[in-house]
C-alpha cells in the first residue's frame, strides 16, 4: 500500500481512528456497513409485505388445513430456541472479532452455523410433514402465504449459512483485518436481523395461529 | 424437420401475426448485423468491452443509462403512436384487439420502468458524485450490477415482442386476468420476470446513492450545503428503498401463482386478487414520486442557474422534498377507491393524497419566486422548466379532483385519469428529464445541443402535448374508458379522438427533432471548453467537460451552498485548480466484467422461468450465485492512479494551478 | 459522534466483555418464554393477548438491535438508525394498513 492516499473515491482522509470498534475504523469499510444497514431496511419491507399478505389471507383455508391443525408446538419451540441461541453465538463471534481472537471467532462461527443447520433441518422436516399430510401450498391461499413467508425466511437463513461459511474461510485464511472484521460484522448483522424476523414469525404465524 | 420448424415459428416467432412482427424481425436482424459490422470494421470490440461493458465509472454508467432511456422512449413512443392511430376514428381495425392490449401493456411498462427509471438513474449517476465532490459512488461495482440488471431486464422485456408474445394484461397486470387460467402463454411471465430483475437493480441503486450522499461528501459540505438535485436524489432513493420491495413481493407472488400453482390472487381456494392490487400500489404510487422528485431537483438547479439567483426558500425546498417522500407512502389506496373498502379507508387516503399537494405547491411557488426579478436566460433547460410549471399545475389540480373519493367513482379508469397522469408524468417527469439532459449534456460529452433545433423540438412537443391530452379530459367526462380497443361512431367521441391523435403525431415530430438535434450537435454543436457553459453554481461546473475519470484531482473543501458561484463572485476560482504538490495517488475501483455476466445470468434465469423451463431458470440462478461467491472472495478490486499520471492529465486539461 | 455501548468502550486497551451479549441472550429467552407461556396456556383473551404478543416482539427488536447489532455505535451521524426506524414505521404501516384496507365489508362477506 502507498503512504496515506485519499480514501476510496471519497473526500474524507483515510485516517483510521482507534476510538471506534475495529469494523468501523477504516472509512472504506464503514461505508459498506451503512450500505448493509440500508439493505436490511429494504429487506424488512420485503418481509413486511409478506406478513401483510399472510395476515390478509390467514383465514382463507378453503376448507383445508388450518393454522391450528398443522402447527406443531414442540417443533416451532425448538426452532425458536435454536435460532435465538445462534443469534447469541453469532454475537459472541463479533465479540471475538473485536478482541482480535481469531480462534474464538472461528469456533463461534462454527457453532452458529451448526445451530443454523439444525434450525433449517427442523424447518425442512416440518414442511415435509405438512406436505405429506396434504397441506401443500397449492391447497389454499393460507398455505400459499404460510409456506412463502416462512420459506422466504428459511431461504434467507440458508443464504446466511453459506455466507457465514465463506466468511469463516476468509477469516481462517487472512486473519482479522479491517476488511474481514467488516465482513464478520455484516454477516452477523444479517443473522441477528433474521432472528428478529423469526420472532415475528413465531408471534404472528405460530402463536397467533394456535390461539386464533 | 420443416413441419417442426413451422410449429416453432408459429408458436414462438409468431409468424402468423402479420407484418408488424415480420418488420420487427427484419429490423432487429438488420440493426444487429449493422452493429456487429460497424464494431468489427472500426475495430471497436475491445474498446466496447474495456471502456463500457466492464466499466464501473459512474459517468459512463450514467451515459449508458441515458442511451437506453432514449431508446426506450422511442419504443414506448412508437407504441403510443400505434395506440392513438387505432383510436383516431371509430370502428377502426388498424390493430387487432389482442395487439392493442399488448401494445398498451408494453407502452405503460416501458415508459415507467424502462424509460423513466433509467433516465433518473442516468442523471443520478452523472451528476450526484460531481455535485458532492466525490470520485465515484460508494459502491461502484454494485452500481455496474444495477445497470446490467436493468439492461438485461429491458432486453428480456423487449424480446417478448418477437419471441413468444408480448404481455397483454396492462402495466398493472391485475389478477385474476393476469393469472394463468385467463392469460396463458409467456407474455405475462416476461412482464413478471423482467420487472423482478430490474427491481433488484433499482433497490441497489437506491442504497448506493444514499450511502454515497451520506458518506462521500467533500469535506465541509454539510447536508444543508448540498445542491437541491442531490437532495432530490436523497428523497427519491428513500422512496426507492422502501417502495420497491413491495413490487418485488407483489410480482413474486403472482409469479408463484403462475409457475408453481399457489393461490395468492386466484379466485379459487381462497385467493384474494385485490391483495395484489393493494401490494402493487404500495409500490406503484410511491413510484411516481420516485420519478418526479429527481425532476423537481433538475428544475431547482435550472431555475437558480438561469435566473442567476440563489434558489428561493432552500430549506423549505428540502423539507418539502422529504415530506413528499414520506407522505407518498400513505396514499396508495386512492388507486382503488372503487373497491369499496368503506368510508373510513377512502377518507383517510383521500385526505392523505390531497396533503401531498401542499409541499408540491410550496415547491412551485419557490421556483416562481426564484424567477421573480431574476435575469432569466431562455435556454433550452429553462424553456422546459417554464413549460413544466403550468402543465404540472393543471395536472396537480386534476389530481386533487381524482383524490376526492366520491368524485373518483365517476372518473375512475376513464380518459380523465389517462389525461391526468400523462399530464403529471410527461409535464413533470419527461419535461424534467429533458431539461436535465440539456443542462448536463455538455458535462457528459463536452458540447452543447443545438439551441435552434431544440426549440423546434420544444414547441412541437409542447403544442402536441396539449392537443393530445386536453381532449382526453373531455372524453373521460363523456364516458370513454381507458383500454378501450375501439368505439362506435355514435358516441360523440369522434372529433376529440381525432384531435388527440393529431396531437400525438405532433409530439412524435418533436421527438424526431430531438433525434436530429443530437445527431447534428455531435458534429456542429457548440464545444464546451471552459467546463462551465451555463455559468453554473455547483461543483460539477468547476470541472472540465467531460470530467477526467477520477473527477477531482484534489478533493475541494466546501464552505457554503452554491460553492462554485461563491468562488466566482469572489474571484477565487483558481483555488479549485489542483497544485502539483497537493496531488496524491488516487484510489480507484478496478473495472470488472462480473456485473455484465451477472446480468446475463439473470437474463438466462428469467428466460428459463418465462418458458417454465426450470433447469434453465435454476442454471441462470446458479450463475448468479457463482458471481456472488466470486465477489465475496475477491480482495484485489482497487488500484491507485500514480501522481505523475494525474499531473499529466491535469496539465493537458490546462488546470494545473 | 460515535456512541458506544457501555461495555465496548476503548477497544485495543481493554478486552471486550461478553456481559452485554449474555444480557441480550437472557432477555430474548425471557421475552420468548413469556410470549409462549401466555399464548399456549390460554390465560388471556385473544384481543389483549395479540397486543401483548406484539409488544413482546417489539421488545425483542430492541434487544437484538441494542445488544447484538450495536445500533448505537457507528462512524459519523446515526443515519443507519434513522433509516431503520423509518423502515420499521413503513413496515408496520404496510402490514397493518393492508389488513385495514383489505378487511372491507363486501369482501369479508364473500369469504366467510
Amino acid at each position: 500500500m502507498m503512504a496515506m492516499p485519499d480514501a476510496i473515491y471519497g473526500g474524507h482522509s483515510g485516517v483510521t481512528s482507534s476510538d471506534k470498534p475495529l469494523e468501523y475504523r477504516d472509512p472504506n469499510q464503514s461505508v459498506k456497513i451503512l450500505g448493509f444497514w440500508l439493505f436490511l431496511a429494504t429487506d424488512m419491507l420485503l418481509f413486511g409485505c409478506l406478513f401483510a399478505t399472510y395476515l390478509v389471507v390467514r383465514t382463507h383455508t378453503d376448507g383445508g388445513p388450518t393454522a391450528r391443525s398443522i402447527f406443531d408446538i414442540p417443533g416451532f419451540t425448538l426452532e425458536t430456541f435454536f435460532l435465538l441461541t445462534s443469534s447469541f453465538t453469532g454475537g459472541l463471534s463479533t465479540l471475538a472479532m473485536r478482541n482480535g481472537n481469531k480462534k474464538a471467532l472461528v469456533s463461534w462461527f462454527a457453532v452458529t452455523i451448526a445451530l443454523g443447520l439444525a434450525f433449517i433441518g427442523l424447518e425442512v422436516h416440518e414442511f415435509i410433514g405438512d406436505v405429506a399430510s396434504g397441506a401443500t401450498w397449492e391447497r389454499s391461499a393460507f398455505l400459499s402465504a404460510f409456506f412463502t413467508l416462512v420459506g422466504t425466511h428459511g431461504s434467507h437463513v440458508t443464504v446466511g449459512l453459506v455466507w457465514m461459511f465463506l466468511t469463516l474461510l476468509q477469516v481462517a485464511k487472512r486473519g482479522i483485518t479491517p476488511i474481514t472484521a467488516r465482513k464478520v460484522f455484516v454477516v452477523n448483522l444479517y443473522w441477528h436481523f433474521l432472528d428478529v424476523v423469526w420472532v415475528f414469525i413465531f408471534t404472528v404465524v405460530y402463536l397467533s395461529g394456535r390461539v386464533m | 424437420m420443416p413441419s417442426g420448424f413451422m410449429q416453432f415459428a408459429d408458436k414462438y416467432l409468431m409468424w402468423k401475426e402479420g407484418p408488424m412482427i415480420w418488420g420487427s424481425d427484419v429490423a432487429i436482424l438488420l440493426v444487429s448485423i449493422g452493429i456487429v459490422f460497424v464494431l468489427t470494421y472500426f475495430h471497436k470490440w475491445k474498446w466496447l468491452w474495456r471502456e463500457w461493458i466492464t466499466t464501473v465509472d459512474h459517468k459512463k454508467i450514467g451515459i449508458m443509462y441515458l442511451i437506453c432511456a432514449l431508446l426506450m422512449l422511442f419504443r414506448g413512443g412508437a407504441d403510443a403512436e400505434l395506440l392513438r392511430t387505432q383510436l383516431a376514428i371509430p370502428n377502426n381495425h388498424f390493430l387487432s384487439a389482442e395487439h392493442y392490449d399488448q401494445i398498451f401493456t408494453t407502452h405503460g411498462t416501458i415508459m415507467i420502468l424502462f424509460m423513466a427509471m433509467p433516465f433518473i438513474f442516468a442523471l443520478f449517476n452523472i451528476v450526484v458524485p460531481l455535485q458532492i465532490g466525490a470520485r465515484d459512488v460508494a459502491f461502484p461495482y454494485l452500481n455496474a450490477i444495477s445497470f446490467w440488471l436493468f439492461f438485461f431486464a429491458a432486453m428480456l422485456f423487449n424480446l417478448s415482442f418477437v419471441f413468444g408474445g408480448s404481455p397483454d394484461a396492462s402495466w398493472v397486470s391485475y389478477p385474476p386476468l393476469s393469472e394463468l387460467g385467463f392469460d396463458p402463454g409467456p407474455g405475462e411471465n416476461y412482464y413478471l420476470l423482467a420487472l423482478q430483475i430490474t427491481g433488484i437493480g433499482s433497490i441497489a441503486t437506491g442504497i448506493n446513492f444514499l450511502a454515497t450522499i451520506f458518506k462521500m461528501r467533500a469535506p465541509g459540505m454539510k447536508l444543508m450545503h448540498m445542491p437541491l438535485f442531490t437532495w432530490s436524489t436523497v428523497a427519491a432513493c428513500v422512496v426507492i428503498i422502501f417502495a420497491f420491495p413491495a413490487l418485488a413481493i407483489a410480482i413474486a407472488l403472482l409469479t408463484l401463482d403462475r409457475i408453481f400453482g399457489t393461490h395468492f390472487f386466484t379466485i379459487l381456494h381462497g385467493g384474494n386478487p385485490m391483495m395484489f392490487v393493494n401490494l402493487f400500489w404500495v409500490w406503484g404510487h410511491p413510484e411516481v414520486y420516485i420519478v418526479v422528485l429527481p425532476a423537481f431537483g433538475v428544475y431547482s438547479e435550472v431555475v437558480a442557474t438561469f435566473a442567476r439567483k440563489r434558489i428561493f426558500g432552500y430549506s423549505s425546498m428540502v423539507a418539502s422534498l422529504m415530506l413528499i417522500s414520506v407522505i407518498s407512502y400513505f396514499v396508495w389506496a386512492h388507486h382503488f377507491f372503487t373497491m369499496g373498502a368503506g368510508a373510513d379507508v377512502n377518507t383517510f387516503f383521500a385526505v392523505a393524497s390531497m396533503l401531498v399537494g401542499i409541499p408540491t405547491g410550496v415547491k412551485v411557488f419557490n421556483w416562481l419566486f426564484t424567477m421573480y426579478r431574476g435575469r432569466i436566460r431562455m435556454t433550452l433547460p429553462m424553456l422546459w422548466t417554464i413549460a413544466f410549471v403550468p402543465c404540472f399545475a393543471i395536472g396537480g389540480a386534476t389530481g386533487i379532483m381524482l383524490a376526492a373519493a366520491p368524485a373518483d367513482y365517476q372518473y375512475h379508469n376513464s380518459y380523465f385519469l389517462i389525461a391526468h397522469f400523462h399530464q403529471v408524468l410527461i409535464g413533470g417527469v419527461v419535461f424534467g428529464m429533458l431539461a436535465g439532459m440539456y443542462y448536463w449534456w455538455p458535462k457528459m460529452f463536452g458540447f452543447k445541443l443545438d439551441e435552434r433545433l431544440g426549440r423546434w423540438a420544444f414547441w412541437f412537443f409542447n403544442i402536441g402535448f396539449y392537443v393530445c391530452f386536453m381532449p382526453q379530459y373531455a372524453l373521460g367526462f363523456m364516458g370513454m374508458q381507458r383500454r378501450m380497443y375501439t368505439y362506435p361512431a355514435d358516441m360523440g367521441w369522434n372529433t376529440l379522438n381525432l384531435i388527440s391523435t393529431i396531437g400525438a403525431y405532433i409530439m412524435a415530430i418533436g421527438f424526431v427533432f430531438i433525434v436530429i438535434q443530437v445527431l447534428y450537435s455531435v458534429k456542429y454543436g457548440e464545444r464546451d471548453l471552459t467546463g462551465d457553459p451555463w455559468d453554473g453554481r455547483t461543483l460539477e461546473w468547476s470541472l472540465p467537460s467531460p470530467a477526467p475519470h477520477y473527477n477531482f484531482a484534489v478533493i475541494p473543501t466546501v464552505t457554503s451552498r452554491d460553492v462554485w458561484w461563491e468562488l466566482k463572485e469572489q474571484g477565487r476560482t483558481d483555488e479549485l485548480k489542483p497544485k502539483a504538490e497537493d496531488i496524491k495517488p488516487i484510489h480507484m475501483p478496478k473495472n470488472s466484467a462480473r456485473p455484465f455476466f451477472m446480468g446475463l445470468a439473470f437474463f438466462v434465469a428469467g428466460f428459463g422461468f418465462v418458458f417454465d423451463s426450470m433447469w434453465l431458470g435454476f442454471l441462470g440462478l446458479a450463475g448468479v450465485v457463482a458471481c456472488l461467491i466470486a465477489r465475496a472472495l475477491e480482495y484485489n478490486d482497487d488500484y491507485h492512479i500514480p501522481v505523475h499520471e494525474v499531473v499529466e492529465t491535469e496539465a493537458t486539461l490546462g488546470r494545473l494551478g | 459522534m460515535a456512541v458506544h455501548g457501555g461495555v465496548t468502550r476503548e477497544p485495543g486497551h481493554k478486552k471486550h466483555k461478553a456481559t452485554q451479549y449474555i444480557v441480550g441472550y437472557l432477555s430474548s429467552l425471557i421475552l420468548t418464554a413469556i410470549a409462549f407461556g401466555l399464548a399456549l396456556t390460554h390465560t388471556m383473551r385473544v384481543g389483549p393477548l395479540i397486543v401483548v404478543l406484539t409488544i413482546l416482539a417489539g421488545l425483542q427488536i430492541v434487544v437484538q438491535l441494542y445488544f447484538f447489532m450495536h445500533i448505537t455505535e457507528g462512524d459519523g451521524p446515526p443515519f443507519h438508525a434513522l433509516f431503520l426506524i423509518l423502515g420499521l414505521i413503513f413496515t408496520f404501516a404496510i402490514a397493518l394498513m393492508s389488513v385495514w384496507i383489505m378487511g372491507f365489508p363486501a369482501f369479508m362477506a364473500q369469504v366467510s
